[in-house]
This record gives structure tokens, sequence and C-alpha cells, in this order.
């Protein structure tokens, strides 16, 4: 973990319909570092990662990237400068093949024509299945569907894609929900991972024993306001805890 | 492995949709020897290209999880457009651009109401069913124009020794078709706009583009399909491809692509309403009464989706299964509070 800033959120705003769902929030993310976010349901983690994962805009306020001011208008110009999202329920398209997945929106072509052009299936599959085995996930075939592996098999394809798109900020949306032990222990491993290939992490989860193993700092978030921003070091499960259950 | 990959590729629909036809084949021609005949596939084959085009466009808009339920009114715009033209005066190729280019305009319609205004393109295009047909009857003026021989019609329809120049035509259609959906870039964005638009938005597809695109490719198809059996039958009928609306989805349905978007194939698709065609020649050449082929399409249609989806559930048990002895010996976690925050 280095002590530069890779993103720092200024003042954030935002409203939805009338409803304030996010105040005044500022954050601090240290280069290579595995964030916690957690908070309960409706705490305004959601409103944070689609303001910086560019799927919304704050109504007011400012995010810096790398020390630069950035304003998103899509998530592919935040994907463009190293900022990937995972979704909870939406990160891949489950009758496509593992390789299909990794690469769309970002297919390797040839005879183009603008932006469209043959995919260059081989070159895909074979990349494909390297960036799975970086992330120490071995799955027989880049051509099997998404839908027939398991919970954590998808979300190391996921973590595989960022991965190998060369990812700064991976922000993991409530990763390990609806995961057995096992495949939980197995996503948390990819993300201790990322951190070792100086990738930044932000989870988000409002299961405190998932994220508290791996993380290197816990930010805690109730009524769209921030409550506690605590390095590992200075806290303890239990306050933790008690910050989560009581606001 | 190679037993595995035997089994994945015989679980795909198309490839039971084309072990089906095999066996409906070889069930009329045990019927009747002279099904096989050059004379009936001549016969047949003289109008299927023209039903697997339009089912070709249908499908691609199906994948990309959209229906487009116009395409049998625009079968039959597109062509009387091109008609009415020539006899205005106006030079027939240009009158050809002109007419193809009223498909494309429906598909366009139909695409900008379904997308803008954010409602089922079931009704969007069910609206222009409508639409679409009754501007034909209107632009007939009360009767069926004669068909004027400026038209090239003999480069789409020319009659070789079994074949059609159309049966051609079908095929350039088929081969970019298939090309541009399975091998091209943007062939994965329709997949994945039809599997899952949200996944595929959030990563970076501009999902709205990719549906419009297949909508003004259906409704261009549709055009370009019905121009053909115009030239063929050599008279601009204001009924023609009524119901060629739901018999296109049929064949796509049939060749294994689904309702929900996000799966099948080209070939599917063209299996599919080659099947329906034999099937209607079979009955009668079999002689049964003619008006049991729409019994036998309907048949056709439910067990072959029954028999897909039975495939596809297999699958997936084998799959579970697997999981399941995988994690034996992990408990499930149970975790109460599953809901996501929206």
């Amino acid at each position: 973990m280095s002590n530069e800033n890779i993103i720092e959120c200024k003042d954030l705003n935002k409203y939805y319909s009338g409803v304030h769902a996010l105040k005044n929030l500022s954050l601090k993310i240290k280069k290579d570092s595995v964030v916690g976010l957690i908070g309960d349901n409706g705490a305004g983690k959601s409103t944070l990662i689609k303001i910086l994962s560019g799927a919304h805009a704050p109504d007011s306020g400012h995010i810096y990237f790398e020390g630069n001011e950035v304003k998103f208008k899509s998530t592919k110009e935040a994907m463009n400068l190293g900022i990937e999202t995972i979704y909870q329920y939406s990160a891949l398209i489950p009758q496509m093949s593992i390789a299909r997945n990794i690469f769309i929106g970002r297919e390797q072509t040839t005879f183009s024509l603008g932006s469209i052009g043959l995919m260059k299936t081989k070159s895909m599959d074979k990349a494909a299945m390297d960036a799975l085995n970086d992330v120490e996930l071995h799955l027989r075939s880049p051509d099997t569907p998404v839908n027939q592996l398991s919970g954590g098999e998808r979300q190391g394809v996921v973590i595989a894609r960022a991965m190998y798109f060369k990812s700064k900020v991976l922000i993991l949306d409530e990763p390990t929900n609806h995961l057995s032990v096992k495949e939980t222990n197995k996503v948390l491993r990819f993300v201790e991972g990322l951190k070792k290939q100086g990738v930044t992490s932000i989870f988000i989860t409002h299961n405190l024993s998932h994220v508290y193993p791996i993380a290197d700092h816990l930010c805690v978030m109730a009524r769209g306001e921030k409550i506690a921003d605590l390095a590992k070091q200075d806290t303890n499960i239990d306050e933790l805890t008690d910050l989560l259950v009581n606001g | 492995m190679n037993t595995n990959n035997l089994k994945s590729i015989l679980m795909r629909p198309e490839i039971s949709t084309f072990i089906m036809f095999v066996v409906i084949m070889t069930g009329f021609f045990i019927a009747n020897e002279n099904f096989l005949s050059a004379r009936n596939i001549r016969i047949v084959m003289g109008i299927t290209p023209e039903y697997i085009i339009v089912a070709i466009g249908i499908a691609i808009l199906m994948i990309s999880g959209e229906f487009d339920l116009s395409v049998g009114s625009v079968f039959a715009l597109v062509p009387m457009t091109m008609v009415q033209l020539v006899h205005q005066g106006i030079p027939p190729w240009f009158a050809i651009a002109l007419g193809l280019s009223i498909g494309i305009a429906v598909g366009f319609v139909n695409g900008f109401i379904t997308l803008r205004f954010g409602i089922p393109s079931f009704i969007a295009t069910l609206g222009m069913l409508y639409i679409a047909r009754s501007l034909t009857t209107v632009a007939t003026g009360g009767f069926p124009p004669p068909f004027p021989h400026e038209l090239p019609n003999e480069l789409f329809v020319f009659q070789f020794e079994v074949f059609r120049a159309s049966l051609f035509w079908m095929l350039g259609v088929a081969f970019i078709a298939g090309i541009m959906l399975h091998r091209s870039n943007l062939g994965n964005w329709i997949y994945s706009t039809g599997g899952d638009t949200a996944a595929a938005s959030s990563m970076g597809i501009k999902t709205n583009n990719v549906k419009m695109f297949c909508f003004i490719l259906c409704g261009f198809l549709a055009g370009f399909a019905g121009m053909i059996q115009t030239f063929r039958i050599e008279a601009p009928l204001p009924s023609q491809g009524y119901l060629l609306e739901l018999e296109s989805i049929a064949a796509a349905v049939i060749g294994g692509v689904s309702l929900f978007g996000g799966v099948g194939t080209i070939f599917g698709a063209a299996i599919g309403a080659i099947l329906i065609r034999f099937l209607e020649s079979g009955i009668i050449m079999a002689r049964i009464d003619a008006e049991w082929f729409r019994a036998g399409l309907g048949s056709l249609i439910i067990i072959s989706v029954v028999f897909n989806t039975w495939v596809v559930r297999r699958g997936e048990n084998m799959v579970h299964k697997n999981q399941a002895e995988e994690n034996e010996n992990s408990p499930q976690q149970n975790d109460s509070v599953t809901e996501s925050e929206r």
C-alpha cells in the first residue's frame, strides 16, 4: 500500500427525486489498498459506486483520479481510465462463453471497418485462458457458457477480465452475496491477489466478516453519510459491528 | 473430453432441430417417395428462400431481445411501393432502392418507438403490422396493379435446373448475416444486449444502438424478401405475407432462437424456415388434407420448444450435479439479508 491517493472524493451530493441519497461525502482511497465499504441496505453505498463508476453524475462535488479532477459521462470513460465496476447481478451474460464475456465491448478484431470487425477468436480464447490462470482460476475451456460456472468461478472470471484490461481500481459490489463459504473464500483470495498485482479494490458489502480479514481500510456508511473511516489497525471488529448496527 | 464435446454439440438447439428435420423428411419420403424428387424439391426450394430471409432478420432481432410483428406487412408494402413507383415512371432500379428504404424506414420507426418510449416492441410492431398493411392496400388504389416488366425480376428469381436465383441471394444474405452474428464484434454486442441488457450496457455497449440496428436490418430483409416473392409471382398482391410474422417467429423458435433473447443462430432459423415449407409440402404429398398443415405446424412449434427446453435443463442439471459434488463438504452459508440496495 502506498501513501498516494488514487481516488479522492470531495463533498459529493446526490439526490434521487427528492431523496438525499448521498450527503457531503468525502473519501480518500490509497493506491494498492483494499477498502471495505460497509453499511446496511439504503446507506448510500450503491449511489457512491454508481458515481465512481461513471454510471451516474453527482449533483455537486468533485472527484479526483490520480490527482486530476474527472467528470465521467459514461461507464466507458471510467473504464478507459482504469476504473472497472463489478455489479452484483449484471457483470456477465449467462448464455455467452467465458472468452466472449471477457471481451464484451473490447473485442480483438481484424479487417475492421470503423469500430466493427471480425473477432480474432483464437487469440481471444488464448488470452481468456491466460487471464483466468493469472487469478489462479483453472477452467476447462474458454467456450464454456458462463451459466455453467459456480458463483465463485463467475466472480473469478469478472476479476480476471478486470486484470486483463489493466484496471487500476476495481469496485466490487457485494461480490460474496449468495455464495457458499468455500466460494466466498475463493473470491476473497482473488481480491487479496489483486493487491499484490497493484490493483486497488473497493469491496462493498453489508457482511463485515467477509471484508474484515482482507481490508486495509474500512469505511462505514449510514443514511447517505460516511460515519467512520478507519485504518484496520485503529479499529476492531466489535467497534465496526457496533457502528454498522447502531449507525 | 471428446464425448463431452460431442455432447455439447448434440445439445445445441439448432442441431436437435436439424435431427428433427431429417426425421420428418424421412417420414414423408416413406409416405410418398416423390417427396424428395427433383420436381418437388424444385417447387419447395423455389419459394423457401423468401421465408428464410425473413426468418434470418427476425432471428437476429430476437437474439437482440426484441420482436417485429410487422414483417408480414412490410413484405407486402415494399414490393407494392416499387411497382407503383415504376408505374409513375420512376426508373426501375431507383424504384427498387426507394422501396427497400421503406423497409429500412419501417424498421427505424419500430425501433424508435420501442426504444424512445420504452414500450414493448411487441406493441410497437403490432401497431405497425396494421399501419403498413393499410398503407399497402391504400397504395393499390383499390385494385392490384399489373406487374411492370421493366423491373429486373429475372436477376432475383431466374429458374435454373432445380433452384431459383433467389436461393443464391438467400445464401448471400445468410453468409453475411452469419459472419456478422457469429464472427464479428457486432455479433458479440447483439448476443450480450439480448442476453442481459443491463450487463451489456455496464460493459459500455450502446444497447439501444445495437437494437436499433437489428430493427432496421429486420425491416430491410422483410422488404427484400417480399420483393423477391412479388418478382417470382409477377403480381403485387396487397395480401402478400399475411400471417408471415407469426410463421417467421415460429421458424426462428423451431430453430432454437430464444424468445427471451441472447440465444440462437442463423443456421437454426434457416432450418426452421425450411422445415415449415417441407412440412407443408409433405402433408400435401402424403395426400393428407392440406388443412392439416396448420395443425402440423402448431405441433412442431410446441414439440421443438419443449424438446429444446428439456435439452437445456438436462445440461444445466448435469452442471449443478457436478457443483453439488464439488461443494459437498462446504456447508451453505446462511445469509438472511439477500436483497441488494437499489
